[in-house]
Order: C-alpha cells, then sequence, then structure tokens
C-alpha cells in the first residue's frame, strides 16, 4: 500500500448519474481549457464527443484504403490469372473484361473495406493495450454499468490536484478520486 | 420523442389548433428497467451456474452432430455417390442443403446492417442472436459445396492459389464467385459480430471474479475501455461495417441465384432469381431467428428485452418477406406462360403437377399462406402459435430450394433423359447432423458470450438520451 501511494498521480475521477449530467459537465470542461480528459460511458452518450470537442473518426480513411485495395486485387487476379498467366478459352468470353468477374472485385472491395474498417477501429483507439491506467481506477467497473465517469489527467497543464477536485464538485461531480499509476 | 406534440419546441403552429392524437411507441425495453438491471440480467446469463437443460440439450445437439461427422466420413471414404447424386440430378439435397443454410445465414446481418441503417431501434434486442446465427448457418452450408466437390482434400483448388496443375480458378463460372461471395461473407459477418462484441467483453471483464473469466474476457476485449474517443471511432465503425454489409447481404444471395439463373435450363435461367432469392433468405432467415429467440426468451425471462414490439415487427417482415416471395411464385408462372418456350412452360407445370407435385405444394403451404396469419395480431400475440409458424417457414423454405434445384435437373429439354432423384440415407444423416452442429455452436454461444448487446441496448432506454429527447 506505502508503494501505491508514493506513486505520481495519474488523474482525477468523478462520476455521474446520468448521461445528462456528464453531457453538461464535459461542456463546462471543455470551456475551462481542459486538454487531457476523457468521459468513461457504459455506452455512447449521443453527441458527448462533440461536446469533448473531438474531431471527426479517422475510420472512414482506413475502410477507403481498404476498398480500393480490394478493387484493384480483384482485377488483378483475374487478369493475371484468366488472361496472363494462363488464358483460359470459355464459353467465347473475353480472356480479361470488367464485367464478367464482377462479382469478384465486388466482394473482394467489400471484404478488404471491413477489415480496413476493423483494423481501423482498432488502431485509432490504439487497441490492443491491456495495462492503461485507468483500469487502476477503483471505480473503472461501474463505468461499464451504469455511472458516467469523467476523468481529468494529471499530465493536462491546467491540472492542480486541489483546484481540478473542486472544479469537479463544482460541475456536479460525486465520488471525486484520485488515480495513482500503478508501479511496476 | 416523449413530449407531447404541443409542448415540442419545432412543432408547427398548426398543431395548436388542431391537436393532434399523441402516437405512443411502446418502449423497447418495457417496465422502465435500469441501465444496472440490464447489465445484471444479460450478463446473469452468462455468469450464472450452467443450468441443466443447456447440458440435456448438448449432450442431444452432440448426438446428432455425430451424424454429420459418421455421414461426412462415409462419403470420404466411398465417394460423392453415396449422395443419392446421378445422371441427371447431380445436385440433390447438397446444393439444396447449401442454399437453405446460407439464406437462414441472411437475417443475422440484415437484421445488424439493414436496419441498423434504417434507424430500426428494436434490432439491437435481437442482431447479437441473430449475427450469431448467421456466423453458425454459414458455417452448415460450407459443409455442402465443400463435400460436394468429390475430393475434399482438393478443395483449396477453389481459391486463386497456384497449385501443380499450373491452373487457376476460372473467374466466369457463378461457382467462382459464389466462393468469393460466401467467404467474403462469413469474414464479414465474423468481424462484424466480433466487434459488436468488444464492448460487451469489457463489461464482463470488470465483472469477472475468477481468474480464467478475467484472462478470457480481458483478452476478447483488447483492453476497451468505454472512453468515448473508444466509443466515437467504435460508432464510425460500426455504421461503416453496417454500410459494407448491407450491399454484401444483398449481394451474397443475389450471387447464389446466379448459380441457377445463369445456367441456361428452363425454370432457372431467369432474371427475377436475384431478387426472389433475396426476399425468401430474409424470411427463412427471420423464421429462423424466431425459432431460436423465443424459447430464449421464456427460459431467461428475456420478456422486457424482446417484447411484443420486438415479435410484432420480426412477424411482419416475415408476412412481408413471405408475401414477396408468394408474389415472385405466381410471378415465374406469368412469365413462363408470357414467354411462350414451351420448355419454360413445361418446367412450370411439371414443378406443381410433375413427379415431385409434392414437395411444391408443401412448400406453397408453409410459405405462403402459412405467415398470412401473421396479419392478425391475436397471432403475432400467441408466441406458441408464432414459434409452429417459424417452424414451417423453415420447412417451406427447405422445400423451395428442393423444388427448384431438383424439378428443373431431374426433367429438362429430352424425356429420354429425365430421371428421379431420392436421397440415400448419408445424405438424411450429413443433412441431420448439421442441425446439431448448429446447434452445439449455438448453445456454446449462449453460453459465454453476451447473448444481447448491451451498450446497445442501454443506448435506446429513454434516459440515456442527454438532451431528453429534444434535438439540439
Amino acid at each position: 500500500m506505502s508503494a501505491k501511494q508514493q506513486a505520481p498521480a495519474y488523474a482525477l475521477a468523478a462520476t455521474f448519474n446520468s448521461p445528462k449530467d456528464i453531457y453538461k459537465a464535459a461542456g463546462k470542461v471543455r470551456e475551462k481549457g481542459f486538454t487531457h480528459w476523457e468521459c468513461y460511458t457504459p455506452f455512447m452518450v449521443h453527441g458527448l464527443d462533440k461536446q469533448m470537442g473531438m474531431p471527426r473518426s479517422k475510420v472512414p480513411v482506413f475502410t477507403f484504403m481498404g476498398g480500393i485495395t480490394g478493387f484493384f486485387t480483384g482485377m488483378l487476379i483475374v487478369w493475371y490469372m484468366n488472361a496472363y498467366d494462363y488464358p483460359l478459352i470459355v464459353g467465347g468470353k473475353p480472356y480479361f473484361s470488367p464485367i464478367y468477374p464482377f462479382p469478384v472485385f465486388y466482394e473482394l472491395t467489400i471484404l478488404l473495406a471491413a477489415f480496413g474498417t476493423f483494423f481501423g477501429m482498432f488502431l485509432s483507439n490504439k487497441l490492443p493495450r491491456h495495462n492503461h491506467p485507468v483500469f487502476a481506477y477503483s471505480r473503472f467497473a461501474e463505468t461499464s454499468d451504469d455511472k458516467f465517469a469523467l476523468v481529468i489527467e494529471a499530465i493536462d497543464a491546467k491540472f492542480d490536484e486541489d483546484e481540478t477536485k473542486d472544479f469537479l464538485k463544482k460541475i456536479g461531480g460525486k465520488r471525486i478520486t484520485l488515480i495513482r499509476e500503478e508501479e511496476g | 420523442m416523449s413530449a407531447s406534440p404541443k409542448e415540442k419546441a419545432g412543432a408547427p403552429a398548426v398543431f395548436k389548433k388542431i391537436q393532434p392524437a399523441e402516437w405512443s411507441e411502446p418502449a423497447l425495453v418495457s417496465n422502465g428497467r435500469s441501465f444496472g438491471w440490464i447489465t445484471d440480467k444479460i450478463c446473469g446469463i452468462v455468469e450464472s451456474k450452467t443450468p441443466k437443460w443447456w447440458w440435456w440439450c448438448f449432450i442431444v445437439c452432440l448426438g446428432i452432430c455425430s451424424y454429420l461427422g459418421v455421414g461426412l466420413f462415409y462419403l470420404v471414404s466411398t465417394g460423392v455417390g453415396t449422395w443419392g447424386l446421378a445422371n441427371p440430378v447431380n445436385w440433390g439435397w447438397a446444393i439444396t442443403n447449401f442454399v437453405f443454410w446460407i439464406g437462414i445465414g441472411h437475417a443475422g446481418t440484415l437484421i445488424s446492417a439493414v436496419l441498423c441503417l434504417l434507424k430500426q431501434r428494436w434490432r439491437t434486442s435481437i442482431n447479437r442472436g441473430a449475427e450469431a446465427m448467421t456466423i453458425f448457418a454459414v458455417m452448415c452450408a460450407g459443409i455442402f459445396p465443400l463435400f460436394h466437390v468429390g475430393r475434399v482434400w482438393f478443395g483449396w483448388w477453389l481459391l486463386p492459389l497456384p497449385n501443380v496443375n499450373a491452373v487457376w480458378p476460372q473467374f466466369r463460372s457463378p461457382l467462382e464467385w459464389d466462393v468469393f461471395a460466401v467467404s467474403t461473407y462469413f469474414t464479414v459477418s465474423l468481424l462484424f459480430w466480433y466487434m459488436g462484441m468488444v464492448p460487451d467483453f469489457g463489461v464482463l471483464r470488470d465483472r469477472a471474479k475468477k481468474t480464467w473469466r478475467k484472462y478470457f474476457y480481458g483478452v476478447l476485449a483488447m483492453g476497451w475501455r468505454n472512453a468515448t474517443n473508444h466509443w466515437r471511432n467504435y460508432e464510425m465503425a460500426y455504421l461503416i461495417l453496417a454500410g459494407l454489409s448491407t450491399p454484401l447481404v444483398l449481394s451474397v444471395h443475389t450471387i447464389v441465384s446466379f448459380d441457377f439463373a445463369v445456367a441456361n435450363l428452363p425454370g432457372w435461367h431467369t432474371t427475377i432469381f436475384p431478387p426472389y432469392f433475396v426476399a425468401g433468405a430474409i424470411f427463412s432467415g427471420f423464421g429462423m431467428v424466431l425459432t431460436l429467440l423465443l424459447p430464449l426468451r421464456s427460459i431467461y425471462g428475456l420478456h422486457d428485452l424482446i417484447n411484443q414490439k420486438h415479435i410484432d415487427n420480426m412477424c411482419k417482415v416475415t408476412l412481408a418477406t413471405g408475401s414477396i416471395v408468394g408474389y415472385a411464385y405466381s410471378m415465374e408462372f406469368f412469365i413462363a406462360w408470357y414467354g411462350a418456350n414451351e420448355f419454360e412452360g413445361f418446367a412450370f407445370i411439371n414443378r406443381a403437377f410433375g413427379v415431385y407435385w409434392w414437395a411444391y405444394w408443401i412448400m406453397i403451404s408453409c410459405n405462403v399462406i402459412c405467415p398470412q396469419l401473421f396479419w392478425f395480431r391475436k397471432v403475432r400475440e400467441n408466441i406458441a402459435l408464432v414459434w409452429i409458424i417459424s417452424i414451417f417457414v423453415n420447412v417451406g423454405m427447405w422445400f423451395e430450394r428442393f423444388v427448384i434445384v431438383n424439378t428443373t435437373l431431374a426433367n429438362d429439354f429430352l424425356p429420354s433423359s429425365w430421371g428421379y432423384y431420392s436421397p440415400t440415407v448419408v445424405d438424411i444423416f450429413t443433412f441431420f447432423g448439421t442441425f446439431g452442429f448448429f446447434g452445439l455452436l449455438f448453445l456454446l454461444f449462449i453460453r459465454f458470450f453476451p447473448l444481447m448487446p448491451m451498450s446497445e441496448i442501454k443506448a435506446v432506454v429513454p434516459e440515456a438520451d442527454p438532451h431528453g429527447g429534444k434535438h439540439e
């Protein structure tokens, strides 16, 4: 325990009981000018990301890259296999045409776009990561059940343990807790 | 949403004068359940002691699944002829079963993707189970074409991989398109299913008491933290996957129908096949969703999460798609007559009154007549009856594929080459066994994975809206 108390502070956390409360509080935290803070909620609270001033997600970029790759891969394999490497005459149809193997391009476009989206989501969220300091928060498990937590990190330029604590209390935060980084 | 029209800020002034009646939508989660209740209810299914019925079902399914093992073992060691396939019918039950299972697999993606894009919020209670059903049904479907190739150890020749013969797959064939369509469908459905479960695995990880649970769900949750930054990317990815899956789900059964429609055979060579197959797939998929979820609802007491509104909606989709299928059946007959091709005309008369007349009329009664009962509210509210009708839908859709595959192949252009196909005991064993295989996978799913998406259900509860129903 004593080792834990020595550990540097990671953040101050406060919980809220409803999406409405955290939505309002998030607006105030943003107005105050904090930059390193995060809301932990059991589901996507509608509009909370905009309220926190977050930009639009980058996932569509990955989707697009995946889709383009899939489309050209499809084209390339059909051309290479049926027209270049081993030309096959079937039913008097051309060796290569963008029409007949359309289902192949189509499915590969979707397949790789889906992979792009899937991995894009994990990459933009910097997951998998199993050792985040917020897991040391004693009330973390409640945020996946029915509590809404607002966490202001100590690295924020405006962070000051006592002042921030008062501020969180003022904006309606309950059960304010100091999260310490775990040793080791 | 709950505000009366009079109070609504943006309501037209005329509302004050005419005072329109308030339309109360039934709640998606009945009895005003809290967030905590939803978590406890759904996690409870996974966390409680394994119930006795589960073990009984598991043992029965294992027994049924062994038929699949025996059937396939005998087939591989003897030859594909043991499947009752002989000229002129070389597709028989194998392709019937393939189309049957892949059709069932369509409701999952339809529910998760198409209904997501259409903002049908009632989908949240049923989408996880339906997606699981999709994945397991596609696995069952894949068995048939894979073993139908005869020498299953050469199955990998279907893929565009270099082999000693230096010959590549032939991309003009709809059967090759099918390889791409079905494997893409399986993979994308799996990604969609897994991604949807990541936040719920996080919940199970946070609640876990036993070490193995912490590790098992911890690894699956990938370190998910419920952060708004995570949700933001997750929601975007989910929406995009829904957008990608929608054309996918429509294309897969379209391409399956190309297996038939591209062939120059009477009864198959019709342009109505793609939309008609897609509607039939959705029809059979919803039938199977009802068959699976209604018993689970009563066993686990999920009446607040799958309430009458959900059942009503599923019944209505079944009714609508069943009617589309009925329309397609009659349109096929009309075109066969209107097209004035004697072979085409014969194919359809033969379907209804030829040697396979019995299969045709089972199909008509199960697919066209049976779901019409869903017009009546009394029927939709009678859960036992809904369940029985859903079974009829499944049976009817199997017969639809049987009729399409076999009537055309058995009686084609030349009467001298006609034949009559009957399944062998190996066919029956194999098909019967796939139900055990499907059941096993589904039982494992309900035991270890979250049956419903908790985060999505919490988000459709009225308290979840930070704006209290008003859009800012």
